[in-house]
C-alpha cells in the first residue's frame, strides 16, 4: 500500500525514533511512503495561539504540495501535525473567505483532494489477522494505550466513535499479542507544548497518567504522539520531582511495539534514544 | 438572540461576526471548567470567561483579555468535546489571545508563554521548519530563563535528538515566492 508521508519537525529531532521505527516496519508490512517535498512546519500549537491566518497558511502550503505530488492519502504520524492539517483542510473547505485570502496572499492552489490519515488509520489497515498469525514474535505485555488529545479531539475532525474511550489503538495492539488494560487517563492531556514554559504543570499532568498506568498493572504505555512521548519519557525526572515518586514504566511508540513483534531489534526501533529504559520490555518479551 | 447591532463593539460581537460562535448559548453547566486540565492554575475558569463575555461590558471584556487563563489554555479540546451547547471554546481562546496581543493586555505571568510562541514562529519563518536550538536560544534571550534545562541539552544531543545546524528546508519566504512564480507561469 502506498501513502504520502508528512513527518513533521518532531519526527526529525526530538522524536526521531518514531520515524525510524515507522520506516523500519514499513517494508515488512508492505507499506510504501512518498514524503511531501520541501515540507514546512505545520505551525503546531504556537501559530493558532496568536496568528490564525498563518496557522492555516502553513498546513495549506503542505496540502498544496501534497496535491501537486498527487498524494491521495497522506499519513501524518504526529498527532499534533495531523490535527493542524485536518483542521486547516476543514477551514479551507468551509471558509471561502480564508481560502480566498490565502490564494491572494500566497497564491496557494488547493482543491481539497488529499485524504489526511493518522498512523492508527494506516496500521489498522495493514495489521490484519493474517499478518498477526505470521509474526515472528508476540508482544505479550499488559499495556495501556494513551491517546492524549489530538488523536481523538475535536471529534468533528477525527471522527472517532467513542471520544472518551476510543478503541482503535487497543484493537491494533491486541492483534500483536498485547493485553490492553482499561484505564482512566487515555484521553487526558499531557501538557503538550507547555513542556518548556510550564514544566511543572506538565509534571503534574503526566504524573496522573503514570500513576494510573502503574496502578492498573501496565508494563508499558503505548503512544502515537511525539509530544505525549517526550513529556512522559524525556520529562520523567520532572514528573518524579513534582510527584515525589519514582516510575520505571517505559513509554513506547505504537510503531516500536509492532516492530518488536516483527522481530526488529531495539536499536533498529530507536529504543536507545529513550530516556526511560525499555530493558524490562526488551529482555522479557518472546 | 441579541441584535447584531448591539454585539459589534464587544468581544462577543467579534466572536459572533468572525466565527459565528454564540457565547450566549452557554448556560453555565461548568463541564468545561471541571474537565480542564489547566483549570487549577487559571485565574478565571473557562465557564467564568464565557459568563463574563455574555455580560458584554467593557470592564469584563478587558478583564478577560488581561486574564492568565487565555494563555494557559492547552487547546486540548476537552471542554468543547463535553460542552452540551457545542461551543468551540479553544477557538474562543485563540481569538481572545490574538485580541489580547493586539491590545497589549497580556497578563504579566504569561509573558514567557507569549515569548515561546513568538520564538517558535520566528524560527519557522526563518527556516521553514522548527530548529529547537535556534528557538530555545531566542526564547532564553526573551525571557532571561538562561539556566532552564541546560542539563538536558547535552543528553538530548548525545541521543541524537538535537541538531546543531537547522534542517535543510526551503524557507517559508522562499516557499511562498516559489509558489508565486509557479502560479504565474
Amino acid at each position: 500500500m502506498k501513502f504520502g508521508l508528512y513527518p513533521g519537525c518532531s519526527l526529525e529531532a526530538s522524536s526521531r525514533e518514531y520515524l525510524e521505527s515507522l520506516r523500519a516496519i514499513a517494508p515488512k508490512l508492505g507499506l510504501e511512503f512518498e514524503e511531501v517535498k520541501n515540507w514546512n512546519c505545520c505551525g503546531a500549537s504556537s501559530a493558532h495561539a496568536i496568528d490564525h491566518l498563518f496557522s492555516v497558511a502553513l498546513p495549506a502550503t503542505i496540502l498544496a504540495q501534497a496535491e501537486q505530488q498527487q498524494l491521495k492519502d497522506l499519513v501524518v504520524p504526529c498527532a499534533a501535525c495531523y490535527s493542524r492539517l485536518a483542521i486547516a483542510k476543514i477551514e479551507l473547505t468551509e471558509n471561502a473567505k480564508v481560502r480566498n485570502e490565502l490564494q491572494a496572499k500566497y497564491h496557494l492552489s488547493y482543491t481539497g483532494t488529499t485524504n489526511i490519515l493518522t498512523i492508527l488509520d494506516v496500521l489498522e489497515r495493514v495489521i490484519t489477522p493474517e499478518v498477526s498469525k505470521q509474526l515472528p514474535k508476540r508482544f505479550t505485555k499488559n499495556v495501556v494505550c494513551y491517546y492524549g488529545c489530538l488523536l481523538v479531539r475535536p471529534q468533528r475532525i477525527t471522527n472517532v466513535q467513542r471520544v472518551e474511550d476510543p478503541q482503535q489503538m487497543e484493537e491494533i495492539v491486541k492483534t500483536i499479542g498485547a493485553h490492553p488494560l482499561p484505564w482512566g487517563m487515555k484521553t487526558e492531556c499531557c501538557g503538550a507544548s507547555f513542556s518548556i514554559t510550564r514544566t511543572e504543570l506538565v509534571g503534574k499532568l503526566c504524573g496522573r497518567v503514570l500513576d494510573d498506568a502503574v496502578c492498573r498493572g501496565a508494563e508499558a504505555i503505548i503512544v502515537a504522539c511525539p509530544m505525549c512521548h517526550s513529556n512522559l519519557d524525556m520529562r520523567r525526572s520532572v514528573i518524579e520531582h513534582v510527584t515525589g515518586k519514582k516510575y520505571t514504566i517505559p513509554v513506547l511508540f505504537i510503531t516500536q511495539v509492532i516492530g518488536f513483534a516483527l522481530g526488529l531489534t531495539p536499536a533498529q526501533l530507536g529504543m536507545t534514544r529513550h530516556f526511560v529504559s525499555t530493558e524490562s520490555i526488551v529482555s522479557t518479551s518472546v | 438572540m441579541l441584535q447584531d447591532q448591539k454585539y459589534r463593539s464587544t468581544l462577543s460581537g467579534t466572536l459572533y461576526s468572525k466565527l459565528g460562535i454564540h457565547v450566549e448559548r452557554c448556560y453555565q453547566c461548568g463541564k468545561c471548567s471541571a474537565g480542564c486540565p489547566a483549570a487549577s492554575a487559571m485565574d478565571l475558569k473557562p465557564s467564568i470567561i464565557l459568563r463574563m463575555l455574555q455580560v458584554e461590558n467593557e470592564r469584563y471584556d478587558r478583564e478577560v483579555l488581561q486574564s492568565y487563563t487565555i494563555w494557559l489554555c492547552l487547546s486540548c479540546h476537552t471542554c468543547s468535546t463535553r460542552c452540551p451547547m457545542e461551543i468551540d471554546i479553544p477557538r474562543v481562546m485563540d481569538v481572545l489571545r490574538s485580541e489580547s496581543l493586539r491590545q497589549n493586555l497580556i497578563h504579566p505571568r504569561a509573558k514567557d508563554i507569549v515569548a515561546f510562541h513568538v520564538s517558535f514562529l520566528n524560527t519557522i519563518k526563518r527556516f521553514g521548519r522548527l530548529w529547537e536550538v535556534g528557538m530555545i536560544v531566542e526564547y532564553k534571550i526573551r525571557t532571561r530563563h538562561f539556566f532552564q534545562d541546560v542539563l538536558l541539552a547535552p543528553v538530548l544531543f548525545l541521543k541524537g535528538k538535537l541538531t546543531v545546524v537547522p534542517h535543510k528546508c526551503v524557507s517559508i519566504k522562499q516557499l511562498f515566492t516559489w509558489k508565486k512564480q509557479e502560479s504565474s507561469l
